[in-house]
């Protein structure tokens, strides 16, 4: 059995064929494989090797401190604190799940939170960011850390870190304008609003942290990190690049002002604005009530963010100066009085007679009191206030031309429009018109078709308009400088950490309106006379100021009762700056808005009013 | 001018002092431990992070199963494979038998079996007894080699335990219809049976792709299916099931001309799956290149044409089909596994012979060399009868 020649075969033709085939199939495969290894390793190695690379290397960014904004003196306004944060670091936190919650348990105590609160905080940061330390708790103690230094072996993973905070020294003061700063929301990352920045970026939410993001922001580090095919984090790279802080932000305000208007308005609701008249920079611009925003700094609830837009709490979030829609009251006169004149309606010498009260159609319109002012020209109406002078001019406008002449002026001098002011958040208001009121009618939201006597409560700012103190400043800076309507600013410039000027922000005047110099003269008379000579509806208040002042007070009546208007411009006659206030529920004007107007006017020029403050007394 | 003195004469030969060793092919020899040192040494690398506290965890395991490999090998040369042949239907028991086990009782992991020290997976050794047993049958038969029930009742035989094997183990599975189809190619059937065969597959097929799926019947489970197709499209799947291709394809493309040595990252941090077992050769590519890549190739070259030329030496047609058997094993893995490592084939789960780390493969690699080696050395010596020295 163990030869069996029988079986013996010779290599026969037929196997001889087939070895071959099978021997060119191997030499074939061969060929094919030795092609594609070329191909992968010698032609493409490079980019393979680049893949190869992507996979393993991950940053963790290194978040850039925001630049620092300060007022035109160089106050510090925003700056940054180094604060202490417990976070979790994903590639020391226990790999099992009981594990992690024990340590999140043990944390819970320490930093006087709940274990559900703590791992869904950590849960959530790291499905965004994996490889990051999540937050679990900013800003804590220093002993709080120390606590936890000295117990790390009970809480692996978990580590304290300096983390830049913003912080803003002036509390309340200015709080409206800088807004906020706060991580990046969704919508905002699929908006085009913050182009280069990153989930989990800091940026400007509000104000002038928003307005001018794309400087403060400053450009983030990043620290390399290798991990394995399961995230693991293997070991740091060299190279990290380095944070870059953001820009420093010089702003035209002057914190001296902006605290003195905050005094003055003294928690009552209301807002101020003081403005360079030429420039239109602006030195303060406020509202009242306020609130911190270092707030926003920390992790809050939600009760507590909605509490900042309670009505009931004032609306501390709603910013006044420029986001406010009331009726201007007198202080409204200066536009019809522009309006007349330009119109030629009137000339400042035309005389009226004004027993108090004036019948218009069927009605009976009365001076604030029924006010008895005898004889006036455009100088005494605006002094004393004389409504019947300019109700007559909101009746002849109404039948001259196309009836919109008040409305037309207005516009022009930036009442109901946006100003373009560096602030996000502004509120246009509204200058009434016929066709806009029937429209309300049309749709049965007003019981009133538009009615000659619409336009004369038009004419003193009253009934319709809807304006705030912002607008008002602009109108009355433009009757000031000559007639340019100027684009009111904060941002002065922007500046590296150690002040030297890197970009002006220049602001060119939004336009310029054409006013005849006599009538701007008498304009400005007016209100001289109405601020300085007896009779004056302000007098009172600024008799003992030392810088001679032109201004017009302003009472408009709301549902709500009487708003207290003042607008000044400062040193007559020839204004530099002008201050705008109002108060909601004020009373008459000289009665609130223009004693906060002194104290904003006091600090403005840095000087001392001559004798205590008064409120005026008159009826306007 | 009989058997017996021409018998006597090759017993002579063979026992001859110090003869043993010189039987054996040497070429296939130095391709056989060339490739084993290769192994280890990139098993070695690759494992390297593998188990915590133990480096060489898997380098151990597989250095022991290759001792006992080559042990097996030695031995089996020394054997006189044409007993093997009246023992075919015990065989064939042995296999239907480890192979029904493994279907049975077998884990999730490709049909393995649990024992004390590793986990046997028959499949591979049913691949070898498999070969034995359609060589015996064959030459049983060869003189009706030219009918169709001949080829019928081989591919039966085979198909019986292939079919069990691919329920859980395609790969493995594909590998017993090649040595079937190879050991009938080198038999001499017909070429007229092939073109059957292959009609006869391509119904098979489309009935389980497209017919059954559409009765409502899934023969191949989801997995598998997405696997076969994954490497067709790899880069519209990424993360998915062709993750494992790509990941190898990075692998191999990284290491370029002289690879990556330490810096070999797809293979050290894991994102080369499978890296000690069927995505052993993307290691050799990351860590040595294309220079790596091309030596492993080059050996399992050698591997081959030495096969083939034993194939056309043997003293007999069984020793002839055996090297048939274990050509068609040898090629299939190697071109299967290697095509998926570079992406020109499907993953169906398959070992490198003498690469990958696995007892099971190992063993049956190297009692198939064993068996190989035995054909060499019985060639040699009825050729020294004859008055013939082989030549290298």
């Amino acid at each position: 059995m163990y030869l069996d020649p029988g079986d013996r075969p010779s290599l026969t033709p037929q196997l001889a064929v087939r070895v071959a085939i099978l021997g060119g199939i191997a030499l074939l495969a061969f060929a094919l494989v030795f092609f594609r290894l070329w191909y992968l390793q010698v032609l493409s190695g490079d980019s393979y090797r680049a893949e190869a690379n992507d996979n393993r290397i991950r940053e963790i960014k290194v978040q850039a401190p925001r630049g620092e904004i300060v007022d035109r003196d160089g106050r510090v306004l925003v700056e940054n604190r180094v604060a202490l944060s417990v976070k979790a670091s994903p590639k020391l936190l226990p790999e099992g799940e009981a594990e992690r919650r024990a340590v999140y348990r043990r944390l819970a105590d320490v930093l006087d939170m709940r274990p559900r609160v703590i791992a869904k905080r950590v849960n959530d940061q790291l499905t965004v960011l994996p490889y990051a330390n999540a937050t679990i708790k900013q800003d804590v103690g220093q002993d709080t850390v120390a606590y936890l230094l000295e117990h790390r072996s009970e809480f692996p993973g978990v580590e304290p870190e300096r983390v830049f905070v913003r912080e803003y020294p002036q509390g309340q003061t200015g709080a409206h304008l800088f807004g906020y700063a706060r991580e990046i929301n969704e919508d905002q990352l699929d908006g085009g609003e913050f182009p280069e920045a990153e989930l989990g970026d800091i940026v400007g939410q509000d104000g002038i942290e928003r307005q001018y993001d794309r400087f403060l922001r400053g450009r983030n580090g990043a620290t390399r990190v290798e991990v394995d095919a399961l995230g693991q984090v293997r070991g740091q790279r060299p190279r990290p690049r380095l944070p870059e802080q953001g820009r420093q932000l010089r702003l035209a305000l002057d914190l001296d002002v902006q605290e003195a208007g905050q005094a003055a308005l003294a928690g009552r609701a209301g807002g101020f604005v003081a403005m360079e008249v030429d420039s239109g920079e602006v030195v303060a611009l406020g509202s009242s009530p306020s609130f911190d925003p270092n707030f926003f700094s920390k992790p809050f609830t939600t009760a507590q963010y909605q509490a900042l837009f309670a009505e009931e709490n004032g609306s501390p979030m709603v910013n006044r100066a420029v986001a406010g829609a009331y009726p201007a009251g007198s202080t409204f006169k200066l536009v019809t009085a522009v309006a007349g004149l330009e119109g030629g309606l009137i000339t400042p010498a035309d005389v009226i007679y004004d027993p108090g009260f004036v019948q218009i159609g069927d009605v009976k319109f009365i001076n604030a009191g029924e006010q008895f002012n005898g004889p006036v020209n455009l100088r005494s109406a605006l002094s004393v206030s004389s409504d019947v002078y300019f109700y007559l001019l909101g009746r002849d406008a109404d039948s001259t031309g196309d009836g919109l002449l008040i409305q037309r002026w207005a516009k022009r001098l930036g009442i109901g429009r946006e100003s373009g002011i560096d602030l996000p958040g502004e509120e246009v208001g509204r200058v009434p018109t016929p066709a806009w009121r029937n429209e309300w009618f049309r749709k049965g939201w007003t019981k009133e078709r538009w009615t000659v006597g619409h336009n004369v409560n038009f004419s003193i700012g009253q009934g319709d308009l809807l304006t705030n103190p912002l607008q008002m400043a602009i109108a009355y800076a433009a009757v000031a400088n000559g007639g340019k309507v100027v684009k009111p600013h904060l941002g002065l410039r922007i500046e590296d950490s150690s002040g030297r000027p890197l970009q002006e922000l220049e602001t060119p005047p939004a336009r310029r309106v054409k006013i005849a110099d006599e009538h701007r003269e008498a304009i400005l008379d007016g209100l001289y006379s109405a601020a300085n000579e007896p009779g004056g509806t302000s007098t009172p208040v600024f008799e003992n100021f030392p810088l001679d002042i032109a201004g017009k007070t302003g009472t408009a009546e709301t549902p709500k009762g009487d708003q207290s208007w003042y607008v000044a411009l400062a040193p007559y006659p020839n204004p530099r700056y002008v201050v705008a206030a109002t108060i909601e529920q004020g009373g008459f004007g000289a009665e609130t808005a223009a004693p906060a107007a002194l104290q904003i006017l006091s600090a403005l020029f840095d000087v001392e009013n001559g004798g205590e403050i008064v409120a005026g007394t008159a009826l306007d | 001018m009989t058997g017996t003195s021409l018998g006597a004469s090759v017993r002579e030969f063979r026992d001859r002092p110090g003869a043993g060793l010189l039987r054996i092919d040497p070429l296939l020899l130095v391709a056989v431990l060339a490739l084993t040192a290769c192994s280890l040494y990139a098993i070695a690398a690759a494992t390297r992070d593998d188990v915590a506290g133990s480096p060489h965890h898997f380098l151990y395991r597989q250095g022991a199963f290759v001792a006992v490999g080559l042990i097996l090998m030695f031995a089996l040369s020394r054997l006189d494979y044409t007993r093997l042949r009246e023992w075919r239907f015990q065989l064939y028991a042995i296999l239907l038998g480890g192979v029904a086990v493994g279907f049975l009782l077998g884990t999730a992991s490709r049909g393995a079996i649990a024992l004390p020290f590793f986990e046997l997976q028959f499949s591979e050794l049913g691949k070898v007894l498999l070969i034995v047993v359609l060589a015996a049958v064959l030459v049983e038969r060869v003189r009706d080699i030219g009918s169709r029930q001949t080829t019928a009742r081989a591919m039966l035989l085979a198909l019986i335990p292939a079919l069990a094997v691919i329920a859980q183990d395609l790969g493995s599975g594909l590998v017993y219809v090649s040595i079937a189809l190879v050991i009938l190619f080198v038999a001499g059937t017909p070429w007229t049976h092939f073109a059957a065969l292959g009609a006869l597959a391509a119904t098979a097929l489309a009935i389980v792709l497209v017919a059954a799926p559409a009765a409502g019947v899934e023969v191949l489970q989801p997995y598998q299916k997405d696997r076969l197709t994954a490497f067709l499209s790899p880069e519209d799947k990424r993360g998915e099931e062709a993750y494992q291709q790509v990941q190898s394809q990075v692998a191999i493309g990284a290491g370029g001309k002289t690879g990556r040595g330490e810096d070999a990252t797809q293979t050290q941090l894991n994102f080369l799956p499978e890296h000690h077992t069927d995505f052993i050769f993307a290691v050799v590519g990351e860590e040595f290149g294309f220079m790596g890549a091309a030596l492993v190739l080059s050996l399992f070259a050698l591997l081959i044409w030495r096969t083939l030329r034993i194939l056309t030496i043997a003293k007999d047609l069984f020793g002839t089909l055996i090297a048939a058997g274990v050509l068609a094993m040898l090629m299939h893995q190697i071109f299967v596994n290697v095509g998926m490592a570079i992406g020109i084939m499907p993953i169906t789960g398959i070992t490198l012979p003498l690469l990958s780390y696995g007892g099971s493969s190992v063993l049956a690699t190297f009692i198939a060399l064993g068996l190989l080696q035995s054909v060499h050395a019985q060639a040699r010596d009825t050729a020294f009868a004859k008055g013939r020295e082989l030549t290298i």
